[in-house]
């Protein structure tokens, strides 16, 4: 950055604060995103993620704490805030009487932009959301992965430095997913600061530079997706099912067994850096699960970990 | 009589007349709707009394001040509010079965997929049809009933043949109602469905509600003459006098064809719509 | 305020091969034009859905006037006209007709109508349904500027609608006074005093329950028999004449009807109308953009 004023981070909150009422939504968060960063919240339904996303969009007000966009408060500064971003919502909000392409001008023109720009912009944001047979289409008409892209094509029409992205892939299929993954790994490329929350760990691994994991509105751990497991969790994860009545009380058997070991209902987990020689210890002391499989630790596990519940339940 | 009873054992098709489209329960879809209209959306059917009775009202009398007393079927002069009272009778019963017909089952067939799920059931499409037409009428006979109390207290029936017109707006009501169900078959979008309203005001203007058929040239009287609620407005008009000609015969045979084919109709297009 | 994006100085790059073509405007020179013209950018968005359904408004605004004018002014006046104990005041000029009595009111009830129609399923659909206003409220707009530019998208239905019904009256020559185009304007504000605080009411609602339908039965339906609408305000029992008073169909009526055939009444009485529509529009409009501004930043 060339100039002086230019902030270090493009956004900045420190002790942000949600209350409804009694109820603590976002409990004094505090973090950092330097510009051209994929910045992950990770977190399960209802830990606070998309009520930090609303004031970082500039559309909801923070009960406390301090909170900067580009050096903007978003209270005091909401239109200038709002104007350097992309934001896509957790929940589509097309506008499903206009069609296709009218949806992209339309919201263009909120940002002041001149049709003679807009105009070949949306065409070629169409593009980019795979979508340019689809411009005279009624948008309701659009299948819920090509609705998704149209919201994130719509979001760029702006041209913006700052993506909001409010799960973005949740409800679609993997196919559209990786479609989806595949166009903001380019934004990001591109040096647009994507921000976006999830409560899938792959989506999460795949997109994060680095990533905050939220739970009840507080944060848990900060880092990236590696360093997290890291520092969390072991290399890798034995995954044994001895059958629903055996879960729970197997547990005994397996003491001493790599580093860790959690019991679910469905299937009991062991934390150890080799998982296939955790494996044959098990298989030594004459146990035999139904079925069992090592895999590398993810972000579900760090996740486990620190609040002792799944990320998707 | 065997055969049938072996029929009805077997898993075989059925052989009955309609077999694939009416399972005989029509009172389990009847029933689920009784339940939903009491459960949720009470207030809104009360309500529903309340729109003939404040027309009733407010052009009886208000209006009535300006025009005085007019011709009844008779041919005797009766109280303006005695003229349009019948009228507004058959106006609600077209209104009441329109709207259950129509709105409510695009809804239903479009949004809600409640049919979808009753259909995967034992019950047929023509179970479900009479269902909600069985329903319309028992609001509609309701409604009747309450309105006719109203114009009794307001001293508009001087004739005990007026009772009749309860029955009789169940009929008419019937007729828009099966009729009306059909057409909304066909509608895809909430913009046809507008085209309903487009029909809808300027029969209830124009069929001889307000003012006498003989205010218009005498090409525009056969054109209402052929229309559903003139033969509804003219059936209570001398009901409610006790006054009759020949033509209350044709007024009711008109909505017993009417019944009919909208009936034959409906069929048709569910099996269409849910036997591909 | 400093642009942080591009380098210091010019715009040098117009495309980039991901991005794709840069934006004219920096964020800053956004945000000051949607500050000053947003509630025209979302009057705009408003006009162009409702070109969408384009046939349903001009069926509406056509069919309309079309038959009540046949309906009411040529049917019932027969009746009325025919009467000779119905005398309706037309001050100086004597009597009138009652196509020409019953005109002002007809064209005011299509205002509202159309008034109720876009102020009710629509504004819930933007909060609730198709949630669409959320859209542009992440956009630099404010939440008072999507009232604004609601605002403005009805008034334009209206005025059309108004314009269109009162060529219509023209044509069945139920205009008497070189003074009947102003008409137009005061059916439309009528339009607008219902709307805005059905506007306000609609943004509160969060769960569907059937109010919208209660709305109409209750308080339209009322508003649209009792208002002086088909006879004088006074040929009802005191009981129910205070319904007129509070309807802003009636208001407007006295006022279309001193415009179009120049009916006598108090001149206090004709500021008085056009104080209270305003009085409700204003009131709409306030708790409009508190529901619209709470709702939306929530």
């Amino acid at each position: 950055m060339h100039n002086s004023t230019a902030p270090e981070f493009v956004i900045s909150a420190s002790n942000l604060t949600k209350k409804y009422g009694d109820f603590v939504a976002v409990d004094g968060i505090s973090f950092d995103v330097p510009p051209g960063e994929a910045f992950g919240l990770l977190g399960p339904n209802g830990a606070g993620k998309s009520t930090t996303m609303k004031m970082i969009g500039g559309v909801s007000q923070r009960t406390g704490g301090d909170l900067t966009i580009m050096g903007l408060d978003p209270e005091q500064h909401g239109p200038e805030v709002r104007a350097h971003l992309g934001v896509v919502p957790q929940q589509d909000n097309l506008d499903e009487e206009l069609k296709v392409r009218d949806n992209l001008l339309v919201y263009g023109r909120y940002f002041g932009l001149p049709m003679s720009y807009l105009q070949p912009k949306a065409d070629e944001l169409l593009e980019f959301a795979q979508l340019s047979d689809k411009g005279k289409a009624r948008v309701d008409a659009l299948s819920g992965g090509m609705k998704r892209r149209l919201t994130i094509a719509r979001s760029l029409i702006n041209d913006p430095k700052i993506l909001l992205l409010d799960e973005p892939t949740t409800g679609l299929d993997p196919q559209a997913r990786h479609i989806l993954w595949d166009r903001l790994f380019r934004l990001k490329e591109a040096g647009v600061t994507l921000i976006l929350t999830t409560h899938y760990m792959d989506e999460a691994e795949q997109l994060c530079d680095r990533l905050i994991v939220v739970d009840k509105g507080r944060i848990m751990a900060e880092g990236s997706p590696a360093a997290l497991i890291r520092e969390h969790s072991t290399r890798e994860v034995l995954e044994l099912r001895f059958g629903s009545d055996r879960n729970a009380t197997v547990g005994a058997e397996l003491e001493g067994i790599g580093e860790r070991l959690e019991t679910l209902p469905d299937r009991v987990l062991i934390y150890a850096h080799d998982g296939e020689a955790a494996l044959e210890q098990i298989t030594a002391r004459g146990l035999r699960p139904i079925t069992s499989l090592v895999r590398r630790s993810s972000l579900e596990d760090v996740f486990l970990r620190l609040t002792g519940r799944s990320l998707v339940d | 009589m065997t055969q049938v009873l072996a029929s009805n054992m077997s898993i075989e098709p059925s052989r009955r007349f309609l077999g694939s489209l009416y399972s005989g329960n029509v009172r389990a879809v009847f029933s689920r709707g009784v339940k939903a209209t009491w459960g949720t959306n009470w207030a809104i059917m009360v309500s529903g009394f309340v729109e003939p009775v404040l027309y009733l009202i407010a052009m009886g009398i208000g209006l009535g001040s300006l025009v005085g007393e007019i011709a009844g079927p008779g041919g005797e002069p009766i109280a303006y509010a005695a003229y349009i009272a019948p009228a507004l009778l058959a106006v609600s019963a077209m209104n009441g079965a329109v709207y259950d017909s129509t709105w409510n089952v695009f809804f239903k067939l479009n949004f809600a997929k409640l049919y979808e799920g009753m259909l995967y059931t034992s019950l047929g499409p023509l179970d479900v049809a009479l269902g909600e037409i069985l329903l319309a009428l028992l609001r509609g006979a309701m409604y009747a009933t309450g309105f006719t109390a109203v114009m009794g207290v307001m001293g508009l029936i001087t004739s005990p043949w007026a009772l009749l017109m309860i029955p009789a707006s169940v009929v008419i009501a019937f007729g828009f109602a099966s009729f009306g169900m059909a057409i909304t078959s066909y509608m895809k979008t909430f913009q046809q469905m507008d085209w309903i309203n487009f029909v809808m005001l300027p029969m209830f203007l124009f069929s001889a509600t307000f003012y006498p058929l003989s205010v218009y040239p005498e090409p525009i009287q056969w054109f209402i003459q052929a229309l559903p609620l003139w033969h509804g407005v003219e059936l209570l008009r001398q009901l409610n006098v006790g006054v009759f000609g020949p033509d209350t015969l044709l007024h009711i045979v008109y909505f017993l064809v009417m019944i009919l084919l909208g009936l034959v109709l409906t069929t048709f297009r569910l099996r269409k719509l849910f036997l591909k | 305020m400093t642009d942080h994006h591009a380098p210091s100085g010019a715009k040098i790059v117009d495309r980039h091969p991901v991005l794709g073509l840069r934006s004219p405007l920096t964020p800053a020179e956004s945000a000051a034009k949607a500050r000053k013209f947003g509630s025209i950018y979302y009057a705009e968005h408003w006009l162009r859905k409702l070109k969408g359904y384009g046939w349903t408004v001009v069926m509406t605004s056509v069919g309309t006037p079309l038959v009540y004018l046949f309906a009411m002014g040529v049917g019932l006046a027969t009746l009325v006209d025919a009467n000779s104990n119905a005398s309706l005041d037309g001050g100086s000029a004597g009597p009138v007709s009652y196509l020409v009595f019953v005109a002002p009111a007809l064209l005011a009830t299509a205002a509202i109508m159309v008034a109720s129609e876009e102020n009710t399923y629509s504004v819930m659909d933007g909060f609730k349904w198709h949630r669409t206003y959320y859209g542009p409220n992440a956009s630099p707009l404010s939440s008072a500027q999507l009232v604004n530019g609601h605002v403005v998208g009805v008034s334009v239905r209206l005025l059309m609608t108004t314009g269109i019904y009162f060529l219509f009256l023209l044509l069945f020559g139920a205009v008497q006074e070189g003074t009947g185009w102003i008409m137009i304007f005061s059916a439309a504000l009528a339009g607008l005093a219902f709307g805005l605080p059905l506007m306000a009411y609609a943004a509160s609602i969060v769960e569907d329950k059937g109010q919208f339908a209660m709305v109409q039965r209750f308080v339209v339906m009322p508003l649209f028999l009792f208002s002086g609408t088909f006879f004088p305000l006074d040929a009802m029992p005191l009981a129910v004449r205070w319904i007129g008073w509070i309807s802003p169909l009636w208001h407007s009526t006295e006022l279309g009807r001193i415009v179009s055939y120049g009916y006598s009444e108090p001149g206090v009485l004709t500021v008085v109308h056009v104080l209270y529509l305003l009085l409700l529009c204003a009131v709409g409009l306030y708790f409009a953009r508190r529901n619209y501004v709470r709702r939306l930043g929530k």
